[in-house]
């Protein structure tokens, strides 16, 4: 009755304290066309029912683990509303061993489209061992191959969200996103004397941690494509600058080269380049900072404020923002200077353009009648649609899948705090991400190594 | 005019007092003299606003900066630092390069009369450092500011 093919352990990896991860392996699943269809209803996307029953202890294993394992992942597919988990007070029948052939009946009776099935055991030498094979329960056959993990017990949360990232990745076809971080600025104290302090926190709000810097202002830190480092904006000295943070060490270190004020920086993708916005005699341009030479090559030389710049995936492009037209505008100007292209064109304000880790499309903030929107467009500045509006939307941050942004929304008033969102870039699934503390610019790394 | 301003300052201060103590602190705190920097940031008035996404000096705005003016030239010893601030209707970047923009209109004009250029250093706070907090046209109008804050210098 099923077909149970034999479960193919492909990796074994090898984790000491941070994670190893196969890269070849994951290139190959990557080709795995995706399996299940969605449905899409006049425009409402019906969610793929999962199920992910606490996975299986073996040897050592304790059973908060086996619990959490599953809800991490749940708790991950379930935010990106293409996946609804069923309770687990509704399964009929809970599996008993990792190894045994899958009772479908149990999943197809209460309409469970996937079936997420792993088991967790302790070896000798404290590493945790995780499995896990993913099944579709109407064609009663598995999806992909199983896979394995290695881990110190201190990193289950990351195993999950690799687990989560191949089950997102292989039912939808898109890209990885779950196992990423995100840096932000934590906000605290009334809205006229606001501290802020750096802060990191793993995509979905866990692991929250304060950055160590001096206690002065801080703007918008963003990520190195590495995912090691990260660059903002700071006041140690009494006015903005740009500083770059080893995050392993949380040691800082300016770019000496810098005069008047920066701000607003961003790496290249490959590392080698910072790109931002510096004011002299009250005059902001943009400037292509190379770290390791340290040279400084200025981009824009007209009176006009250039700033909020972003590079293009491919290193070639920048998009920015101008108010050289009248107005705030965005703007596309190659690497090696020249003219730059004007492409937003609509009524209200266009701020803060980031091109999408993709290539396809610029995420921007606009400001438009007194409202603020989170808007996207494609890169030659047609299809602009706007995701959201309120008082004042700011600042979004790609996902390293090119499919959701994260940004920030301030209330308004006496009482006024930021906190944190996300979006689709369809528009859907706007979601508050839980902070312990008032939170603002967010950025989004790379999916982690 | 400046009659007026000082009427309204002790008026304020007056207002204020709710027992017999804070009143005499007040009167105290009245008697301020010309030279100190707290009469510069009162009575001479250390802040000019800002239109809407303007830099421009407006007319009031330049009647407290040669008032500014005219008090720094006595004082040649204290260093300046002229703060430029936006409202919260912009967004983070922008407002930064904007409160640059007012921070160095004023600093052109003092330059202009005669202020030395060595004094002066200039920074952007864009929207980080409100005044007021209300978010109307009440409070952004006082928010889009330009402050001259005696006896600090950034060093580079």
């Amino acid at each position: 009755m099923v077909r149970h093919s034999v479960l193919k352990l492909l990796i074994i990896f090898s984790f000491t304290s941070i994670l190893f991860i196969n890269f070849s392996f994951v290139a190959a699943q990557k080709n795995d066309a995706p399996q299940l269809d969605m449905t899409v209803n006049r425009g409402v996307i019906k969610p793929i029912s999962l199920a992910v029953p606490s996975f299986i202890k073996e040897s050592g294993a304790n059973s908060i683990i086996s619990r959490e394992l599953a809800k991490v992942i749940s708790n991950n597919l379930d935010s990106t509303g293409l996946f609804k988990s069923i309770p687990q007070s509704a399964y009929v029948s809970m599996p008993l061993s990792f190894n045994t052939p899958v009772q479908f009946s149990d999943w197809s009776i209460i309409n469970a489209d996937v079936l997420v099935m792993g088991s967790v055991g302790l070896k000798p030498d404290g590493r945790l061992e995780v499995k896990f094979r993913l099944w579709d329960v109407s064609q009663q056959k598995e999806i992909g191959k199983g896979k394995q993990y290695f881990t110190n017990s201190e990193s289950w949360r990351r195993i999950s969200h690799k687990i989560s990232d191949t089950i997102y990745t292989r039912v939808t076809g898109e890209g990885a996103y779950f196992d990423s971080r995100v840096v932000f600025v934590s906000e605290t104290g009334p809205k006229d004397n606001r501290t802020k302090r750096l802060a990191i926190m793993d995509q979905d709000g866990a692991n929250f941690r304060l950055l160590k810097h001096p206690p002065s202002l801080v703007i918008a830190p963003r990520f190195s494509p590495t995912s090691n480092k990260i660059i903002f904006t700071g006041y140690e000295t009494g006015k903005p600058r740009v500083y770059l943070m080893d995050l392993s060490s949380e040691e800082i270190t300016s770019l000496p080269e810098l005069k008047g004020m920066s701000f607003a920086p961003r790496f290249s993708a490959n590392g080698k380049q910072i790109v931002l916005s510096m004011t002299e005699n009250g005059n902001t341009d943009i400037f292509i900072n190379t770290l390791s030479t340290g040279v400084k090559r200025r981009l824009t030389t007209n009176n006009a404020i250039d700033t909020a710049p972003s590079f293009s995936p491919d290193g070639k492009s920048i998009v920015f923002e101008s108010d050289r037209g009248g107005g705030q505008q965005l703007y596309i100007i190659s690497t090696q200077g020249g003219d730059a292209k004007r492409i937003s064109f609509g009524k209200g304000r266009y701020a803060t353009p980031v091109w999408s880790p993709r290539g396809d499309l610029i995420a921007f903030t606009k400001i438009k009648e007194g409202k603020f929107h989170i808007g996207v467009m494609r890169v030659d500045g047609t299809k602009e649609r706007l995701l959201t509006t309120s008082f004042l939307d700011e600042g979004p941050a790609w996902a390293p899948n090119g499919r959701v942004l994260m940004f920030f929304r301030e209330t308004p008033g006496r009482a006024g705090a930021p906190s944190i969102y996300s979006i689709d870039i369809s528009g859907r699934n706007l979601r508050k991400i839980k902070t312990s503390s008032f939170a603002s610019d967010p950025n989004w790394s790379p999916i982690l190594n | 005019m400046k009659n007026i301003g000082l009427a309204f300052f002790f008026i304020l201060l007056l207002v204020g007092c709710e027992n017999d103590k804070s009143f005499k602190n007040s009167l105290d705190k009245a008697q301020i003299s010309e030279s100190d920097i707290e009469y510069f940031q009162n009575l001479v008035g250390d802040t000019v606003l800002f239109t809407v996404d303007q830099s421009g000096l407006r007319p009031d705005a330049i009647s407290i900066l040669n008032a500014q003016v005219k008090w720094l030239k006595e004082k040649t010893f204290l260093p300046i630092t002229i703060e430029g601030h936006a409202d919260e209707q912009g967004t983070r970047e922008y407002n930064l390069a904007l409160g640059a923009r007012r921070a160095t209109a004023v600093r052109e004009f003092l330059l202009a009369k005669g202020i030395e250029q060595d004094r002066i250093s200039i920074v952007t706070y864009g929207k980080e450092r409100p005044l007021r907090v209300c978010s109307n046209e009440e409070c952004w109008s006082k928010n889009r500011r330009a402050v001259t804050v005696v006896g600090k210098k950034i060093v580079e």
